[in-house]
């Protein structure tokens, strides 16, 4: 079947069985890859992306769910937030294998975009859902707050 | 890729062949001179005006150098470490600076310690130091001869400073772009001189960029999970559910039925799937009906290896190392102390499972992997699909972590694309629970560790026996005397000076299929002998930090002793005298050893020589009321000789800290009548953000040859914690992994 949705800011059909993880729908028929695979049960991260600007796990999500709406992949991150999370990202070298870490940009984004300026403890809340098996856990901690002040100088300058 | 991407993933052959063929046309290149293999058929095909000192660097005229990295990168940085090496002894500019990945050709990219081309035992940096180093400076001396013949000056008067050559005099500079084409005709200087370290400028700078840092922040980033060719085709295995077990009969029938299927293939492993789309894939596997002859298989589970173990603990093994009389000075001690240890199987369990594309043709077979046996897959690819190794092209791409696992995981995926003679290309992968029970686990250890003190509270004997299994098998090369040296790593060279000294090995054959787990044996040694060792400390009544201090005071290489290990290996057993001192006093010193901490939290500390480095770390932990334990602050301190990129050292400590606090706190495979009993990260957890202490790292400054990174930064970290942890509570951690949400031990 075709499942209609908006990918990334574009009107995308995709034509996947109801019923298939969209992380599937994504990697396979929308043939964008920054998405991962890691456990197909909604325990390590590696999937998350944006529904309608919430994170969820699309591992576990089925495509049929998520028709009509929006659907941003770290292809599609864009905006203040996501610019200042990439470039605190690469800043701060954050990533070692990498794998994990479009899982991990996306929960950040989600946060930042709710709280303009973590504490750790929101950091842990929000990240903890996320496994880097490189342990990259500090850096991301540091980049999340450092996004912060990114953003805020973004939002400053484009007044 | 995007254009202005640092890592090219396209195969060096295609890469070549668009360059020159475009309007502007030449890449001027280095190249081998050994005009063999791959290189020979890429210089036949496409370029005349190649010349070729050497197969590490090609400078183009567009003025970007690409670093060809013999290494796969798993994570560990060794992109970077190569490619700053290369930049160093060239004096390129670091934003000229790209890098690829080699294609597989032993004899140009063999690692030199294994041989054969491959990335492990933390060696990457150790055996490439020298050859880089001298890539570089061979072409920066062709770039200065190009410049010596355009000017006509004399060579001593050109500098070269961040990718331009220069005469001052005469004002004249020159980008290495532009000097390229003249330098490939330049002859190859037969010596070149490398720098005086002390001179480095870019090896040892405080923040040098990741070259992976872009692409993997942007989702561009290519492992071979993410792969695709057109009409790829997605295969699981379906594997037997005990290992020894094999296939008897299958029928396909229901699982050909599943829309998408595309084809069911009999292989060595088991049964594959072979499907349009991964779900389609995972359907029909699920719809196969399989009967496994299990007449060979291993059914016995932990609690049956672990009654074996604690009786063979009770037996004299192997002696790995034998200093004195230790049976005598324990009898004649005046106290003596003694201490079991428990480590259960650890799952390597790399985010990215194993992955891999094979594309087939008659003659030809292309793989796309991160595995990091370069030279196993393409022996393994030629002889599965009939071919040459030469007819067998490997394209490396990064790889989603490997500690351990990712050596080889293409052949199954050769064999299914064999199987189906090639109709489409194959990516086959793991699902995590394919990963999970797929063996090659750290194996499951035990320990038994004896002291004997003398009146005065001195050590006078240390007697240490493991159980185990060998992880390198029956290998001629490795096995001596029945020493696997993996075994008994970082427990038969403990650099201690204590007058007697036993370490004998059992190796126990097993089922479970065993692999080198970051760190390989130190990561149960070292816990055991750092955490018993502290255990004689406070039974001398002496300070922890003290104790070992005054124990690292002679040079280990020079004790008389008995320690079976290979010839080669000998060398490097010991660090460096008084590396291992040093960096234990960086440690103390940086950490605040000695000075007070509130009630609930104490201070631990472990010092570790593997991988020719040393390393020490003192942990501070916090220890809740319900006996949870939070892990604060880690200060570490490492001697790794040169530090290539510091940041990337900083960065593989912290992840090395995570890495070990997972397995101290959480990990276990268990097995029960063979069958294991994790299949995912809700049964086999791993540290999240939320339990990651802060970690300190401090680097000895060193110009001596650089050392291994990836690998020492593990082992300390569990001792280190366990001795915070008795500090805090007089409770002694001795059964891993701690959780008591697991099958493992629990501190109440």
């Amino acid at each position: 079947m075709s499942i209609s949705l908006k990918l990334n800011n574009r009107a995308v059909k995709l034509d996947v069985p109801a019923g298939v993880p969209l992380l599937w729908a994504i990697r396979e028929a929308a043939g964008l890859t920054g998405t991962k695979y890691g456990c197909g049960i909604a325990r390590c991260g590696a999937c998350t992306v944006l529904l309608d600007g919430e994170p969820i796990r699309s591992c576990v999500t089925p495509v049929n769910s998520v028709e009509g709406k929006s659907v941003t992949t770290i292809e599609g991150a864009s905006g203040a937030t996501a610019r200042a999370v990439q470039s605190a990202w690469e800043k701060l070298d954050v990533v070692q294998c990498g794998y994990c870490q479009s899982g991990q940009m996306m929960s950040a984004i989600a946060l930042l975009q709710h709280n303009g300026s973590p504490t750790d403890g929101d950091i842990d809340k929000a990240m903890s859902g996320n496994i880097c098996r490189c342990g990259t856990y500090m850096r991301i901690r540091a980049a999340i707050h450092e996004a912060a002040r990114i953003k805020e100088g973004l939002t400053h300058a484009e007044r | 890729m995007r254009s202005d991407s640092k890592i090219a993933s396209v195969s060096r052959r295609r890469l070549i062949r668009t360059a020159a063929s475009a309007a502007t046309g030449l890449v001027v290149g280095f190249y081998a001179p050994k005009n063999n293999g791959f290189f020979a058929t890429m210089l036949a095909e496409s370029l005349d005006n190649v010349f070729a000192p050497n197969a590490f660097l090609r400078v183009a005229p567009d003025n970007t150098v690409t670093v060809v990295s013999k290494h796969s990168d798993a994570g560990q940085g060794i992109y970077t470490g190569l490619a700053t090496i290369i930049a160093e002894e060239l004096d390129a500019d670091w934003s000229q600076v790209r890098v690829e990945p080699a294609p597989a050709d032993r004899d140009l990219y063999k690692n030199l310690q294994f041989g054969s081309q491959g990335t492990g035992g933390s060696n990457s940096i150790v055996n490439s130091y020298e050859q880089y180093r001298r890539a570089g400076a061979t072409a920066r001396a062709m770039l200065v001869a190009a410049a010596v013949d355009r000017w006509r000056v004399p060579s001593g008067e050109i500098t070269v400073e961040k990718g331009l050559v220069r005469h001052a005099a005469s004002g004249r500079q020159a980008s290495f772009g532009k000097l390229a084409q003249a330098a490939a005709s330049v002859p190859v200087p037969a010596q070149v001189t490398l720098k005086d370290p002390k001179n480095f400028t870019l090896i040892g700078a405080e923040h040098l960029p990741r070259l992976d840092s872009r692409d993997k922040t942007t989702g561009k980033a290519l492992f071979a999970i993410d792969f695709s060719l057109p009409d790829i085709a997605i295969a699981l295995v379906a594997r037997p559910p005990l290992f020894g077990a094999t296939l008897k009969t299958f029928d396909a029938a229901r699982s050909k039925a599943v829309p998408g299927v595309l084809d069911v293939v009999q292989i060595s492993t088991g049964v594959a799937v072979i499907a349009k789309s991964f779900p389609a894939a995972q359907q029909g596997r699920q719809a196969l009906r399989i009967e496994w002859n299990e007449s060979k298989a291993e059914k016995r589970g932990t609690p049956e290896f672990l009654a074996e173990y604690r009786s063979l603990l009770q037996q004299p093994g192997a002696v790995a190392r034998r200093d004195g009389d230790c049976a005598q000075a324990i009898a004649g001690a005046a106290r003596t102390l003694t201490a079991t240890f428990e480590f259960p199987y650890l799952a390597c369990a790399p985010m990215e499972p194993l992955s891999a594309v094979v594309r087939l043709s008659a003659n030809q077979c292309d793989i796309w992997t991160g595995d990091w046996d370069v030279s196993g897959v393409q022996d393994d690819a030629a002889r599965v699909a009939g071919l040459t190794t030469q007819q067998v092209h490997i394209h490396t791409l990064y790889g989603g972590g490997s500690f351990g696992r990712r050596g080889n995981g293409a052949s199954e995926a050769v064999e299914v694309a064999k199987a189906i003679n090639g109709r489409f290309p194959v990516k086959l992968f793991w699902t995590r629970e394919d990963d999970m029970w797929g063996g090659q686990y750290r194996p499951m250890y035990l320990h038994k560790l004896d002291a004997g003190l003398d009146e005065q509270g001195n050590l006078i004997a240390w007697q240490h026996r493991i159980v185990g299994q060998s992880i390198l098998g029956k290998d001629p090369n490795w096995i001596l005397d029945g020493i696997d040296n993996t075994s008994v790593a970082g427990a038969s060279n403990i650099p201690y000076d204590i007058p007697n000294i036993l370490v004998d090995l059992h190796s126990p054959v097993l089922g479970v299929p065993p692999e080198r787990w970051r760190s390989v044996g130190n990561s149960h040694n070292a816990f055991a002998v750092e955490t018993f060792l502290d255990d004689v400390a406070h039974a001398a009544g002496r300070d922890p930090y003290q104790f070992r201090r005054a124990l690292l005071t002679k040079d280990p290489r020079n004790k008389p002793m008995k320690l079976v290990a290979p010839d080669r290996m000998k060398p490097s057993l010991f660090a460096k005298f008084p590396r291992d001192r040093q960096v234990l006093e960086l440690a103390a010193e940086k950490s605040g050893w000695g000075t007070p901490l509130p009630p609930g939290k104490g201070r631990g500390l472990a010092v570790h020589y593997s991988f020719r480095t040393s390393v020490a770390q003192v942990a501070e932990v916090t220890v809740g009321r319900d006996g949870g334990v939070k892990v604060d602050r880690v200060v570490c301190a490492v001697d790794c000789g040169v530090a290539i990129n510091p940041d990337v050292i900083r960065a593989q400590m912290e992840g090395g800290v995570a890495f070990g606090l997972s397995a101290f706190l959480y990990g276990a495979i268990t097995l029960k009548n063979g069958k294991v009993e994790q299949s995912n990260f809700d049964g086999y957890r791993v540290l999240r953000m939320d339990e990651m202490p802060k970690v300190e790292v401090h680097i000895v400054e060193s110009l001596e040859a650089p050392t291994g990174i990836g690998e020492s930064v593990v082992p300390p970290i569990g001792p280190a914690v366990s001795n915070a942890i008795f500090a805090a509570t007089g409770k002694r951690v001795r059964t891993l992994p701690v959780s008591p949400n697991t099958s493992g031990g629990g501190l109440y």
